[in-house]
């Protein structure tokens, strides 16, 4: 009952990261919404195009990221240059994640909820997107997307509440979606994307394999089911005081209905017509 | 029966109560008076509710317990006893006057938290139960702007009963403090304004709402001025469309009309009331790009459609 937040026990030991600057990276504590970027997309100058104007010291830093930076740099210029590392980094990764590779990386992300699951009850801990509200660098720290309410949350703890959004952009989930329709998360009911498979249980392994077979089934099917009709699913909260609804909110909570009821309307019309 | 303190001894000027308000992951526990606890109609049906009542009563009230009480078997017993007592009674002293004015102090210095919703800009919750049986579902929080209900943002909130604080206290809690309660329609202030409002403050909201005398036109309503801001995903800078299958689908759930007349369309049945038979392609009139829609190809089929019919 006294559970206390275990959840910064692994992660940021000196011991165990490799020698590269992206692995160190992306182990560093706070850094777990970032995926890797395959070194050969930042090698390709075409996909840089423009970032040498946001960060300073562009050169160097892009050396530092590709562990190309000679070892003979003073320690002063290196601190320097390691915040310009990151700001190119993150730059970098919002291109990249936008790609089709990118979005299958931060794919296997999402199924293993690196980014935390939706704080919103009836949302069942749907898993989350990251998200930025700006694609320009120092304007907004990193959100969080639901897919199924639709709505941005902040993350819940500090270390991830620093992270600049533009690091992921404004268009990632919402392009995620529309690559990956079947994975739209339906307004009811409880969806686990499939989990990583453990090896030391070979029971929830063969699950999991069902599972992942039953996912991958899903993947193949070419036309998801339509969505014109969804909203009328999802589940609300109703205030009620004794069991009774309050006045004003069950107004504006009608109000709100009749407004999807119209898109609903609306989107069937479309859907006969095509 | 009677509870009487036996001789306070000076050593221990923590009440159990203190004690019990004080536990990490208590935070949300208000310190009902004893007052309350030892009037007997307060608690009307609890003891059937509680096992080993007169040993959780004796715990809660910290009275020296009976010599003959040696025949429970486990302290540890009585402790869950003495929490679930307290918590039930907690969930009736909320909603006296007392108990809600003591939840509004710590309301005011958050407490409780903020809502966790990016567009709510950091407004204050309060816990809420979501059954007023205990056992059932643990303490969530509701935010009165956006009228949902959240998990806790700590894992040591998930061993406390939602019970504890009821269905009912959260909503009667805005009633009793209008001032506290956002309205139900909400106006950009200036085009400008709305769309920097999620990068806003907390704390220049509150101000500039109170000096700007916000005024709902129903005296029982909510009388704080609300943050309106609806999420729009966008892909490189364009909206995505409804129509697509991955396009939004549960804007309504945040959406507030700009006046509180907008209400008023729509009837007890939650239909609209002007509109005699809706075919479904109207557009409504928060769409903001209107003039784009004589382009659509689509509804010009549509409409030729309809009048051949």
């Amino acid at each position: 009952m006294l559970g206390r937040a275990v959840d910064d026990a692994s992660t940021g030991s000196d011991s165990d990261y490799s020698n590269s600057w992206i692995s160190w990276f992306l182990s560093s504590k706070g850094n777990e919404y970032f995926c890797e970027v395959e070194e050969d997309y930042i090698l390709d100058r075409f996909n840089l195009t423009g970032l040498n104007n946001e960060v300073s010291n562009y050169a160097q830093a892009l050396d530092l990221i590709t562990d190309n930076l000679d070892d003979d740099i003073q320690d002063e210029l290196r601190g320097a240059l390691d915040v310009q590392a990151r700001l190119l980094y993150g730059l970098i990764h919002a291109r990249w994640i936008v790609t089709a590779r990118g979005l299958a990386k931060m794919l296997e992300k999402f199924k293993r909820v690196d980014f935390g699951r939706c704080p919103r009850v009836l949302c069942q801990s749907q898993p989350l997107l990251p998200v930025g509200l700006s694609d320009i660098p120092y304007e907004k720290s990193v959100k969080l997307y639901c897919g199924r309410c639709e709505d941005v949350y902040s993350p819940k703890s500090s270390r991830h509440g620093s992270i600049d959004g533009a690091y992921f952009g404004t268009s990632f989930p919402h392009l995620l979606f529309m690559v990956y329709p079947h994975l739209i998360p339906p307004k009811v009911g409880i969806v686990e994307p499939a989990p990583a498979p453990r090896a030391n249980d070979a029971d929830t392994n063969r699950r999991n394999k069902r599972i992942r077979e039953d996912s991958e089934a899903l993947e193949t099917v070419g036309e998801p089911a339509s969505t014109a009709s969804v909203a009328l699913k999802a589940d609300r909260y109703r205030p009620r005081i004794y069991g009774f609804q309050l006045h004003e909110i069950a107004k504006l909570q009608r109000w709100q209905e009749a407004i999807r009821d119209r898109q609903v309307g609306r989107l069937e019309v479309l859907e006969d017509l095509s | 029966m009677k509870w009487r303190k036996a001789s306070s001894t000076p050593t221990s000027t923590l009440t159990w109560i203190s004690w019990f308000c004080s536990l990490p992951g208590h935070e949300y526990f208000c310190e009902v008076s004893e007052d309350f606890i030892e009037d007997d109609f307060n608690l009307t049906g609890l003891n059937i509710m509680v096992p080993f009542w007169k040993e959780a009563m004796e715990m809660v009230l910290d009275v020296e317990p009976d010599e003959d009480t040696s025949k429970i078997p486990d302290v540890s017993i009585v402790e869950a006893s003495a929490e679930l007592l307290y918590g039930l009674v907690h969930q009736r002293y909320i909603l006296t006057r007392a108990g809600l004015q003591s939840m509004v102090d710590k309301y005011e210095s958050a407490a409780f938290g903020v809502c966790p919703r990016v567009y709510c800009v950091g407004c204050n919750v309060v816990p809420c139960g979501r059954s007023d049986l205990p056992g059932i579902d643990t303490v969530k929080l509701y935010c009165p702007n956006c009228n949902d209900i959240y998990g806790p943002p700590s894992s040591r909130f998930q061993g406390v009963d939602g019970a504890f604080f009821g269905t009912t206290f959260a909503h009667l809690f805005f009633q009793s403090y209008r001032e506290l309660a956002p309205a139900p329609y909400w106006k950009p202030s200036s085009s400008a304004e709305s769309s920097l409002s999620a990068g806003r403050s907390p704390d220049s909201v509150h101000s500039s709402s109170r000096r700007s005398g916000f005024v709902n036109p129903n005296p029982h309503g909510g009388q704080k001025r609300p943050e309106g801001h609806v999420y729009e995903p966008r892909v490189y800078g364009f909206k995505v469309s409804e129509r697509a299958k991955s396009g939004p689908r549960m804007q309504w759930l945040r959406l507030r009309p700009q006046s509180p007349l907008e209400l008023d369309t729509v009837d007890w049945r939650g239909r609209w009331i002007d509109e005699e038979e809706y075919d479904g392609i109207d557009e409504d009139e928060e769409e903001g790009d209107r003039q784009m829609e004589y382009f659509d190809p689509v509804r010009v089929f549509y409409k030729t459609f309809r009048s051949r019919k």
